[in-house]
């Protein structure tokens, strides 16, 4: 692919180091301690691939961390994986591939000289990455809703829901005891689900199960005649369904700990994508870059290839292992 | 034997117009902006190293407050144990993320490597400022999280006391520890870019002076392993804050998991410590041996291997901590044989002072000492990596005085010593010899009596971090606490004898030691761009070249003599 171009690589090359070190005739892109752009060129090269080898290693925690947490509670993992929504994940997964094609491209078009091409690409690949976020959002405050979300308040449905009686049972039954002798004893206090009364799960009314029944587990059980909403209804459901549910194995939340750990750490990236790209476009429209300037379109690309790599390990460990 | 002169450098004022040098980094330009926004490799390391100083005077107050508590049991100077521990954890972290982890690479490494390399900077000028931004910030943090109630965690931050321990400065500490792993992450990434691609011609690996080869190693080991630190506290933030439960047993997480990916980065670390320190000592010892130094491959390759074992051993913080025997058993095994390579540089360097004409310089000092330190730490690390001893042994003073004989006794010294090393070419002026080495020995004497006493101690039993202690042991607390007064008192000589070349300093000859690396052959200080030329460089240990001159009182390398610069120089026999 690269024959055809101008690559500032083969200048270095042919010369090797030379000693011309002389002040005012510089390339206005050599910074004054290279020698010559090719040396400079492959010390951003080898500098963005030791930082994406940090990247790898930073999300690498948490993979190792999922890893621990899967195998200690396998039950846990293949239970709560149904709440997640395949299909928006699925979209979440093409839209990032697709934006990697066009960051890909873009380097081509700055490569070649294209600068329509590279700006256009450029910002296709910025609008893949708001998809990316606004479909994220989606997932996330469907989650929220649902109140499937990390830690104790995972067991404790929210406020203002329907089932204000439930509720209030739930906060009036008899906490766990805690044996660990500790200055703040309510952090590691669960509410038991032994203690949770029963609650006839066709009370529940089917338009608080969210659309298309997405708070369900969709291997459970549905729900024996669910009776007509109630006009209103929706606005005050209490959509915590999987409090209802008895075949959710205890330490459930943790799968949602680690999920919102790991795809918020990516979202984090994803932002900070945009920001190398709105800037990556906003030096293209200035007419930066060319055949013989690329690197930071090239390191910036890098940098989103990792993010749209990282996703495609999270999209299968997280939504695809039912 | 011939008599090797010490260097004597030349009088101020004599040669103050006669200097053609005159122009160097100091004073290229001037004024504090110069200095906050310069992109000058020698001035941020200029800068690293005061802050570094700075924060090796805190932490050593800290130090010395924690000895003082402890000279009697029960209360001494403070009435709460909470303050003792506050007190510990601060001299921890302070010590470890502050002055230790950033001492050699981020100061001295940031003004020597380029230098040595022939190059003008370093790869990355932006970043390499930028990353002593984010020390700066990590400091601040630090220093924030006191006046927000402190911590009382232990610079381990175990969980599940960090996550319930009520003192208010844990998230702040874990944030300036987590901004200050990325500053070490960026001076490494800087530093092997640099070592890749800026290398001069006639520089290939094996002509790389140690020095840079333990950098190298140093910076392999930060970018590898320092991320991983950054997701545990980032995780611990986490937990901490809104109780996600992944290290928490009652919720089913796992606080052995912390441990795990605590120390995944922080044995490694423990590298990042000693590895430029080991660099240092071969620069020094061979200079000052005058004599090439002995094993150039074994010592460059064993810092790789250093650096590879470093990643595998970590499981042995954990021995107690409830990890399967066959977990223990293998990790105190690969734990054993980071001895190899440790030993291995130690018969080198002992090897390369036999028969060579030995220089007592202030720095020489400094190295000698390290190989005795060094020796006693590495080889009681072997007590501690055996199982059944290490049961016994496991969190008293034995741990203590173990690591202060390698962080401090070699990490530490190693740095003091290199900083005598190329004071006079950092700042162009000569400090007192007599004095350095008298405050050497001082700080040798003062640290074997603080922490040779803490090896009984704690093979008797006395657990480490405790405020107080059963009375029997008090003549060993009172014999170390001594000890420590002794040890800040030559550190307090060190700084006069090197501040004072400030006043009075006789100005410093380019090559004071007889060296034949690359930064000897530029003036002291150096010129804003180090090398007016891309130098070529030959054998950097071959010292037959080097030549004392009186005039300048320092030494002068002869480089037409060297075959491998000067293709029409006559061929030397083989060394």
């Amino acid at each position: 692919m690269s024959q055809s171009i101008a690559h500032p690589q083969d200048g270095h090359r042919a010369d090797g180091h030379h000693d011309d070190h002389g002040h005012g005739h510089h390339d206005p892109n050599l910074a004054h301690h290279f020698d010559s752009l090719g040396q400079q060129f492959d010390s951003a090269k080898l500098g963005i691939w030791l930082f994406l080898a940090t990247e790898v290693l930073f999300f690498g925690g948490l993979f190792a961390a999922y890893a621990i947490l899967r195998m200690r509670h396998p039950d846990v993992f293949s239970y709560a994986s149904h709440y997640l929504d395949t299909i928006m994940g699925g979209i979440n997964t093409c839209v990032l591939i697709v934006s990697s094609l066009t960051m890909a491209l873009a380097v081509r078009y700055a490569q070649t000289d294209n600068r329509r091409g590279l700006i256009a690409c450029l910002v296709l690949t910025f609008m893949g990455a708001v998809g990316f976020l606004v479909i994220k959002y989606f997932e996330y405050s469907h989650k929220f809703h649902d109140n499937l979300v990390w830690g104790t308040s995972f067991y404790v449905p929210p406020e203002g829901a329907e089932g204000d009686a439930e509720r209030a049972l739930l906060k009036s039954a008899p906490a766990a005891d805690s044996t660990i002798e500790v200055k703040d004893p309510a952090m590691f206090v669960v509410p038991d689900l032994a203690a949770k009364p029963a609650v006839d799960a066709s009370a529940v009314k089917a338009a608080s199960r969210g659309p298309s029944g997405l708070a369900r587990p969709s291997g459970a059980p549905a729900p024996a005649a669910p009776s007509e909403p109630a006009p209103g209804a929706v606005e005050q459901a209490h959509p915590a369904l999987h409090l209802e549910d008895a075949a959710m194995p205890p330490n459930t939340h943790l799968f949602f700990a680690i999920y919102y750990a790991m795809t918020g750490l990516h979202g984090v990236h994803v932002v900070a994508g945009m920001g190398i790209l709105a800037w990556l476009t906003w030096r293209a429209v200035r007419g930066d870059f060319s055949s013989k300037n690329f690197t930071a379109v090239d390191t910036g690309g890098l940098y989103w290839h990792i993010v749209d790599l990282i996703w495609i390990f999270l999209f299968p460990l997280f939504y695809l292992i039912h | 034997m011939t008599t090797i002169p010490l260097p004597t450098g030349t009088p101020i004022r004599d040669t103050i117009e006669a200097r053609p040098e005159a122009d160097n980094y100091l004073t290229h330009t001037r004024g504090v902006l110069s200095w906050i926004f310069t992109l000058d490799h020698k001035r941020i390391g200029v800068m690293y190293m005061w802050s570094v100083l700075g924060s090796f005077l805190l932490g050593g107050i800290f130090a010395l407050l924690l000895r003082t508590e402890l000279l009697t049991p029960g209360p001494t100077i403070t009435e709460s144990a909470d303050t003792y521990n506050q007190w510990f954890t601060l001299h921890g972290a302070i010590m470890v993320f502050l002055v230790i982890i950033p001492s050699i690479p981020a100061a001295l490494g940031n003004i020597i490597l380029p230098i040595m390399l022939g190059a003008k900077d370093v790869a990355f000028p932006r970043l390499n400022l930028f990353s002593y931004y984010l020390w700066i910030a990590g400091a601040v943090l630090c220093v924030m999280s006191l006046a927000m109630g402190g911590f009382d965690t232990g610079w381990t931050f175990y969980t599940p006391y960090s996550t319930t321990t009520t003192t208010g400065g844990v998230i702040p500490v874990l944030t300036a520890v987590f901004i200050l792993g990325f500053s070490s992450i960026f001076t490494g990434l800087n530093f092997v870019v640099t070592v890749h691609k800026l290398r001069p011609p006639g520089m290939t690996w094996f002509r790389m002076p140690l020095f840079l080869w333990a950098l190298y190693a140093t910076a392999i080991i930060q970018v590898l392993a320092t991320p991983v630190l950054g997701i545990t506290l980032l995780l611990l933030i986490v937990e901490r804050t809104v109780n996600i439960g992944i290290f928490n047993p009652a919720m089913g997480g796992d606080p052995v998991l912390y441990q795990h990916f605590f120390w995944f980065y922080s044995h490694p670390a423990v590298y990042i410590m000693i590895l430029p320190a080991m660099g240092i000592i071969s620069e020094i010892i061979a200079i000052n041996s005058h004599r090439s130094i002995f094993g150039y491959r074994f010592i460059a390759l064993s810092s790789i291997a250093i650096a590879m074992f470093s990643f595998i051993v970590w499981g042995h913080h954990m021995f107690t901590s409830g990890q399967s025997a066959l977990m223990n058993t293998v990790f105190s095994a690969i734990s054993f044989s980071v001895a190899i390579p440790s030993a291995v540089k130690v018969f080198n360097w002992v090897a390369t002072l036999y028969k060579g004409s030995v220089s007592l310089t202030t720095p020489m000092w400094y190295a000698l000492a390290f190989l005795f330190l060094f020796t006693i730490g590495g080889l009681t690390g072997l007590h501690l990596a055996t199982l059944s001893t290490d049961v016994h042994l496991h969190d008293t003073y034995f741990v203590v005085a173990h690591f202060h004989y390698v962080m401090m006794g070699s990490a530490l010294i190693a740095m003091i010593g290199g900083l005598h090393h190329w004071w006079p070419k950092i700042f162009g002026r000569m400090y007192d010899e007599r004095l350095g080495t008298i405050a050497c020995w001082i700080i040798f004497i003062g640290f074997n009596v603080t922490f040779f006493t803490q090896f009984v101690l704690g093979s008797q039993g006395m657990p480490r971090r405790y405020y107080d202690y059963q009375p029997e042991f008090q003549v060993y607390h009172v014999i170390s606490t001594l000890g420590s007064y002794i040890m800040a008192f030559g550190f307090v000589l060190t700084a006069v004898s090197l501040f004072g070349s400030f006043f009075g300093g006789r100005r410093a000859p380019a090559n004071p030691w007889g060296g034949r690396s690359l930064e000897w052959q530029c003036a002291s200080p150096p010129p804003f761009d180090n090398f007016a030329k891309t130098p070529r460089v030959g054998d950097c240990y071959d010292f037959s070249v080097v030549h004392w001159d009186e005039k300048t009182g320092g030494y002068w390398v002869d480089e037409s003599a060297d075959p491998e610069v000067n293709p029409s120089a006559p061929p030397r026999p083989a060394h």
